[in-house]
């Protein structure tokens, strides 16, 4: 933002946004790398919190939805602010979908029986991109930064194909029945969850595109995935 | 930096200059007037919106020391050519103010006074006149029953549309309107915004507004005016959401430093 407005108060209302956004954000990632923490240690206690701690960004979510429509209702905003407060009601409905996804992993965790089964390693790689994909899409909505944005879309490719490997690796495993079925199945869904936080990661980086821009991202930075 | 509206223009301003005795108050302005939408002209107090509404009808030549240059493109003509007959130019091109200007007599002669002007009218035609006028500024149910009474007695909103009914009465082709709801309470600006949205579809409309929602609400382009300059014009469904200027952009954001 360029410049303040000449009602201080719209300004404090814009800056409760965004650090609630920034607040379920930074909850949303630590749900991420706790759910994979988990799963690769078979840490069911830690997966039974990531379980519970998902109701906190409920919570925050419903803080956000409240507050954007107070500010439409009561500062009727145009123009950037208007784009700004609908890209902060859209992302904090992506985070929660990122916390229900962090949660089904945990849950995932709680039903697996073979922790040393090995596609499980090639999880937290993936996970690592995907949750660094939230990071960077937030960053980018704190700083109305369209070009990190478009970077964070470009990433996506990567989880994808990452992904691809790992359910191949999984379906070869069931065939040749070198798998325990539970836990393979599981691990199937677990990178089902993954590859939707990196898909919710590009919906959140198109959001922030296009509040800070006016305009929706070219084709050519978004992919199918 | 200035799209053209879709579909005709009914007046196109080209490059048009005005000043106050030796002061400039519009430096280079362009604005297509599309027919039959509604062109709302926005910018902080002193922009010059005002100033270039004045213009359209040539109604500052009432004042000396004003002049205008360019080109203000009406029917194909320029209606700046002081040739031309202000008198069938404002008969044309109507005009109603930001304060409520009914004449201290009664609401009927509101109407009929300004026809009379123009064309001689026996009292059948007169009657139908009346009513009809009143009716297209959606007044007529509520004083039908009191026309013979001062216009003067009429609420502020039903005052400004008495004046609406009166700008039309003489069927013009342009309606310009200066802050035409600032005086008047949030029930009757929405009736005067109906109106004016019924209206469109036989009228073309320009109406300066400070009140952006306003504006936002009712018009189909908006232009942004700022130092006598026009800084933005554009459709006004994109102008709210993606303005293109940073000057719009703060203004209508209310970052005006």
């Amino acid at each position: 933002m360029a410049q303040d407005h000449t009602i201080r108060a719209f300004d404090e209302d814009m800056g409760q946004l965004n650090s609630l956004i920034a607040q379920m954000g930074g909850q949303a990632e630590s749900l991420i790398r706790d759910a994979v923490d988990a799963l690769r240690r078979g840490d069911h206690d830690l997966a039974a919190q990531v379980i519970a701690r998902d109701k906190q960004l409920d919570a925050i979510e419903a803080q956000i939805e409240r507050l954007a429509i107070q500010l439409i209702a009561l500062r009727a905003p145009v123009a950037s602010d208007l784009r700004h407060v609908v890209a902060a009601f859209k992302i904090s409905g992506m985070l929660e979908r990122v916390g229900d996804h962090a949660k089904n992993i945990a849950r995932s965790t709680l039903k697996i029986v073979d922790f040393r089964f090995a596609a499980l390693a090639q999880v937290p790689a993936i996970a690592e991109i995907a949750e660094g994909m939230i990071h960077s899409a937030l960053d980018a909505y704190a700083a109305q930064d369209a070009q990190l944005a478009q970077d964070v879309v470009a990433r996506d490719d990567q989880v994808d194909a990452l992904y691809r490997d790992l359910i191949r690796n999984l379906i070869e495993n069931l065939s040749e029945k070198t798998a325990n079925v539970i836990t393979a199945t599981e691990l199937l869904l677990v990178a089902r969850h993954i590859e939707r936080i990196g898909d919710n990661a590009t919906n959140i980086a198109e959001a922030v595109y296009y509040a800070a821009t006016g305009v929706v991202m070219p084709d050519r930075h978004k992919n199918a995935g | 930096m200035i799209p053209p509206p879709d579909g005709d223009r009914l007046i196109d301003v080209h490059n048009l200059d005005f000043f106050y005795g030796k002061s400039q108050a519009l430096f280079g302005i362009d604005l297509p007037v599309a027919r039959n939408k509604v062109t709302a002209l926005i910018g902080p107090s002193g922009c010059g919106k005002s100033t270039l509404l004045r213009t359209l009808n040539r109604i500052y030549d009432l004042y000396p020391g004003q002049k205008a240059s360019g080109e203000i493109m009406f029917d194909g003509e320029n209606i700046l050519d002081q040739a031309k007959n202000s008198e069938q130019l404002r008969a044309r091109i109507g005009m109603v103010f930001q304060r409520p200007t009914p004449f201290p007599m009664s609401i009927y002669d509101n109407i009929a006074f300004g026809v009379r002007l123009h064309r001689n009218v026996g009292k059948a035609a007169m009657d139908e006149v009346v009513e009809r006028s009143l009716t297209r500024a959606a007044l007529w149910d509520e004083v039908k029953d009191k026309l013979n009474t001062s216009g003067l007695g009429l609420s502020g909103g039903q005052q400004q549309r008495l004046c609406v009914a009166r700008g039309i009465a003489i069927n013009p082709d342009v309606l310009l309107l200066d802050e035409p709801a600032s005086a008047l309470d949030p029930l009757s600006t929405a009736k005067l915004e109906s109106t004016l949205m019924e209206l469109k579809k036989s009228i073309t409309i320009v109406i300066v507004t400070h009140n952006l929602q306003q504006a936002a609400r009712i018009s189909d382009y908006t232009g942004f005016m700022l130092l006598g300059k026009m800084i933005e014009f554009r459709p006004s469904s994109d102008a709210f959401v993606s303005p293109e200027t940073t000057q719009m952009q703060d203004y209508i954001t209310g970052r005006f430093g």
